[in-house]
């Protein structure tokens, strides 16, 4: 029963990161657009200047 | 590289009449440089190049659905008025881009744009065709950046985003939000919860289950208060209007439910709820959120159309600028001029220039009128065949738009408020449901010799498992996976409670030009004609861009357009050359005695050349492809149909007769087709109105609901209901065939949820229900509703 104390809270923990990850994910815009993104992988990056910061 | 050249060697080798343009696509007039079809291309094929990036054309795959790229004239569009400039000196702007036809196109607007010095950030949205902008310097710069893209081909629409769809991306973002708490929320209060379950059989003392139990109320409590707030302010705002809806139920279940697991809790009682209240939230919101997302990926899309149909208007400014502006901020005397192919964006009369003004979008009239000084014009015309200038004699009150917009607002009020069929049997349900509550609490006050504790948990339990999860759910999943399905064919749906009033309607109404018809005109006497006396017609009549002259043109196939051709507003075409004098014209121009030949109901074009006699060409607007099949289906389906135009009666009729419609009028006013509508509405019948035109609009606004294809004109996308793209009619079957199977389901789904409540609510008076079976039967049944749903997306239509 002990070893509850310590699963329970690496289990809630566990969801907690991935909550705060997909929280983060949203925040940072990566949701916006679905259908860019998935076609934006199938061209190559040589051809791109390096991004400007 | 490769298929840039490669596109350059066959277009050079091969300079066919079919050659296309290296760039746009668009088929190439003159027969001497055979690379481009005009200036504009030719420049935007050197940037690419320049920049090296020629691959775009190997990417490139064009859509008929988007316009070609050819690029347009963009100096007068105001772009710096929209950009805004914050405090560390970067502009921003934000456009909607016209013309994006696939990620090529994206790859190519974002490198062109990482390429300009200045620029910080050029992000192309592709799923809202949006383009965000942004620069050091001011607002000032904003036309040097954004012609770098409309110089490729691109049309930009400058938009202000804090006024266009914030609310609606805001409200997605935080039930997205809330859905991800209560996800997490429900998997871990689960987890525990079965631990529960199954120990409880076995050797789990209550110190351990007390332990659970707390545990659950840690991860519970919080996401409940958080994940649970849009449904408790919607309650909230129902309660304080004296009225219910859904979400008070929902509220109601999910707060007692928490709470009195919370007392459970407390005194160590067996009875928890937690997991069955979370995943309550988490069904619910996955509900919510599809059905707020399917709704706003329709918003973008009908403002796509609409905004994009927005012309400027371009103003000739007292010293002789020329300034383009919104048509709100015209003011009455101003002076607009309107290019050959432009829509008239005002109500105004002519004051230079002559030409043909195409109103069928106006009035449903077919053929093309003249135009000369002096001529009333309204908004929505298309002016064909040369500029004009015209004075705004109107603003405001008093113009034919403005007498439009105040049927349609009649109109709309006239429309009965259709109450949404969840809030209609929420209304009945709630009250039921929470009389339930109150027998049980007092039944076992009086007959059962229970402590009231043991009333109010029953009472409770009753609440909790009425909780209407599946009836929630009902309506929202089966109007998102049927209007899904119709996105998918073409057709938008506006409305939230379109579908439902669309399987509700015995009556389709149809408008006739572009309508019926394609709403342009076609060579209909193509036999009777000799082919070189058709070829030298359309070599004439391939300069111009009168319909009827393209009419003439698309009918003999591509060719070469005649050289030196002179353009008579208002009376035809003239070349004279070696041979001598060609014509192509009105009947006058070329010299047909009108009673030799008696004039026909349909638009005609003659042509006379030098020692021949005059041919006489005569042109119909074709009934779209499967106008009549898609009649006699709607028949056989039991529809009634009608016809209603602004056309000449006779042209109307001719139209009806073909697609085999008893029921037609024709040279109906828009007050005219709302009262024909009003009077059916006495009747008890309710409509179906497809129509385009802006004298559609109040009747569009007046039906039950409506359609309105995309070509259609603005004001009528905006008051119709559902939006269909594409040339086939078939969609109004379609649209027809899907409303009325999602209504048989939403119906098959409310059964459902009735039979889980009848089997259910007994248990919970009796008070047998436990914190298991309350889990099971809630997730089963929306798992059940949400099943059922889905079937819709597979089979076909009917």
């Amino acid at each position: 029963v002990n070893s509850l104390l310590i699963l329970i809270p690496v289990a809630v923990g566990l969801g907690l990161i991935g909550l705060v990850a997909f929280l983060w994910a949203l925040r940072s815009g990566q949701f916006d657009d679905l259908d860019g993104a998935a076609h934006r992988i199938l061209f190559d990056d040589d051809d791109q200047p390096p991004p400007k910061s | 590289m490769i298929g840039a050249t490669s596109i350059l060697k066959s277009s050079v080798a091969s300079p066919s009449a079919a050659a296309v343009c290296a760039h746009c696509g668009e088929p190439v007039p003159q027969g001497g440089d055979a690379r481009f079809c005009c200036a504009g291309c030719a420049a935007a094929f050197e940037i690419i190049r320049e920049l090296g990036l020629e691959k775009f054309y190997v990417r490139l795959a064009r859509s008929a659905r988007q316009r070609a790229l050819r690029p347009e004239d963009d100096s007068a569009v105001d772009y710096a008025a929209f950009a805004r400039t914050d405090s560390r000196g970067e502009t921003t702007l934000h456009l909607m881009i016209d013309g994006l036809h696939c990620a090529a196109c994206v790859w190519l607007i974002e490198s062109v744009l990482a390429r300009v010095p200045g620029v910080l950030d050029g992000r192309v949205n592709m799923t809202t065709r949006r383009l965000m902008l942004r620069w050091r310097g001011t607002a000032e710069l904003a036309p040097r950046f954004a012609h770098k893209v409309a110089a490729l081909g691109y049309r930009l629409v400058p938009f202000d985003p804090t006024l266009a769809t914030a609310t609606g991306d805001t409200r997605e973002r935080e039930l997205l939000r809330a859905l991800a708490v209560a996800g997490f929320a429900a998997a871990n209060v689960m987890l525990l919860s079965v631990s529960v379950w199954s120990g409880q059989a076995e050797v789990m003392g209550p110190a351990t289950r007390d332990l659970m139990h707390w545990l659950s109320a840690l991860i519970a409590l919080p996401a409940i208060a958080y994940a649970g707030r849009p449904f408790f302010r919607s309650a909230l705002a129902a309660l304080s209007a004296g009225r219910t809806n859904m979400d008070v139920p929902i509220s109601i279940g999910v707060i007692l439910a928490a709470g009195m697991s919370l007392f459970e809790t407390l005194h160590s009682g067996p009875h928890a709820y937690f997991d069955s209240a979370v995943t309550l939230l988490f069904f619910l919101l996955v509900g919510r959120y599809l059905d707020i997302r399917a709704r706003g990926r329709v918003r973008v899309a009908a403002e796509q159309l609409v905004t994009l149909g927005v012309r400027m208007v371009t103003v000739v400014a007292p010293d002789g600028s020329l300034k383009a502006l919104a048509p709100a901020a015209i003011r009455s005397g101003d002076i607009v001029l309107v290019a050959a192919g432009e829509r008239i964006g005002v109500d105004g009369r002519v004051i230079e220039g002559r030409s043909d003004l195409d109103a069928s979008l106006v009035s449903g009239e077919s053929n093309p009128v003249a135009a000369t000084i002096g001529t009333p014009v309204f908004a929505g015309t298309l002016n064909l065949t040369a500029p004009l200038r015209i004075e705004v004699t109107a603003s405001g009150e008093g113009t034919l738009l403005a007498e439009i917009v105040r049927l349609m607002e009649a109109a709309e009020r006239a429309r009965a408020r259709h109450a949404v069929l969840a809030d209609r049997i929420a209304r009945r349900y709630a009250p039921v449901v929470h009389a339930t509550a109150l027998l049980t609490f007092v039944g076992w006050m009086l007959l059962g010799d229970a402590p009231w504790q043991q009333a109010l948990l029953n009472a409770i339990a009753v609440l909790i498992i009425t909780c209407p999860c599946a009836l929630a759910l009902a309506v929202p999943v089966v109007q998102v996976v049927a209007s899904g399905r119709l996105m998918r064919g073409g057709i938008l749906v506006k409305s939230g409670s379109a579908l439902e009033r669309l399987a509700s309607v015995d009556t389709v109404v149809f408008d006739k030009t572009g309508t019926l018809t394609l709403g342009r005109p076609e060579l209909a006497n193509l036999a009777a004609i000799d082919p070189a006396c058709l070829g030298a017609a359309a070599a004439l009549a391939r300069t111009s861009r009168h319909p009827l002259a393209r009419a003439l043109a698309r009918a003999a196939g591509p060719g070469a357009p005649a050289a030196g051709v002179e353009e008579l507003p208002g009376q035809g075409l003239r070349r004279v050359w070696s041979a001598g004098e060609e014509r192509l014209g009105s009947r006058a121009y070329c010299g047909v005695d009108s009673n030799s030949r008696p004039a026909p109901s349909a638009p005609e074009l003659w042509y006379l050349r030098t020692g021949g006699a005059a041919v006489g060409f005569s042109f119909a607007d074709h009934l779209r492809s499967d106008a009549s099949s898609t009649i006699a289906g709607l028949v056989a389906d039991g529809y009634r149909i009608a016809l209603l135009s602004g056309d000449r009666p006779e042209v109307v009729s001719d139209i009806a007769r073909q697609v085999g419609i008893a029921d037609w009028r024709g040279g109906v006013d828009p007050a005219g087709k709302c009262a024909w509508l009003a009077e059916r509405a006495g009747e008890g019948r309710r409509t179906l109105m497809v129509g385009d035109g802006l004298n559609d609009a109040p009747a569009l606004a007046a039906a039950t609901v409506s359609m309105s294809p995309s070509s259609a004109i603005d004001i009528s996308q905006n008051a119709a209901d559902l939006v269909f793209q594409g040339e086939r009619l078939a969609a109004v079957d379609i649209a027809l065939a899907v409303a009325r199977r999602a209504m048989r389901l939403v119906r098959q789904n409310l059964a459902l949820a009735l039979v889980y409540n009848l089997a259910a609510v007994p248990l919970a008076i009796l008070g047998y229900v436990t914190p298991l079976l309350a889990a099971a039967a809630m997730s089963s049944s929306s798992l059940l509703v949400i099943g059922n749903a889905l079937r819709l997306s597979r089979g076909r239509a009917r």
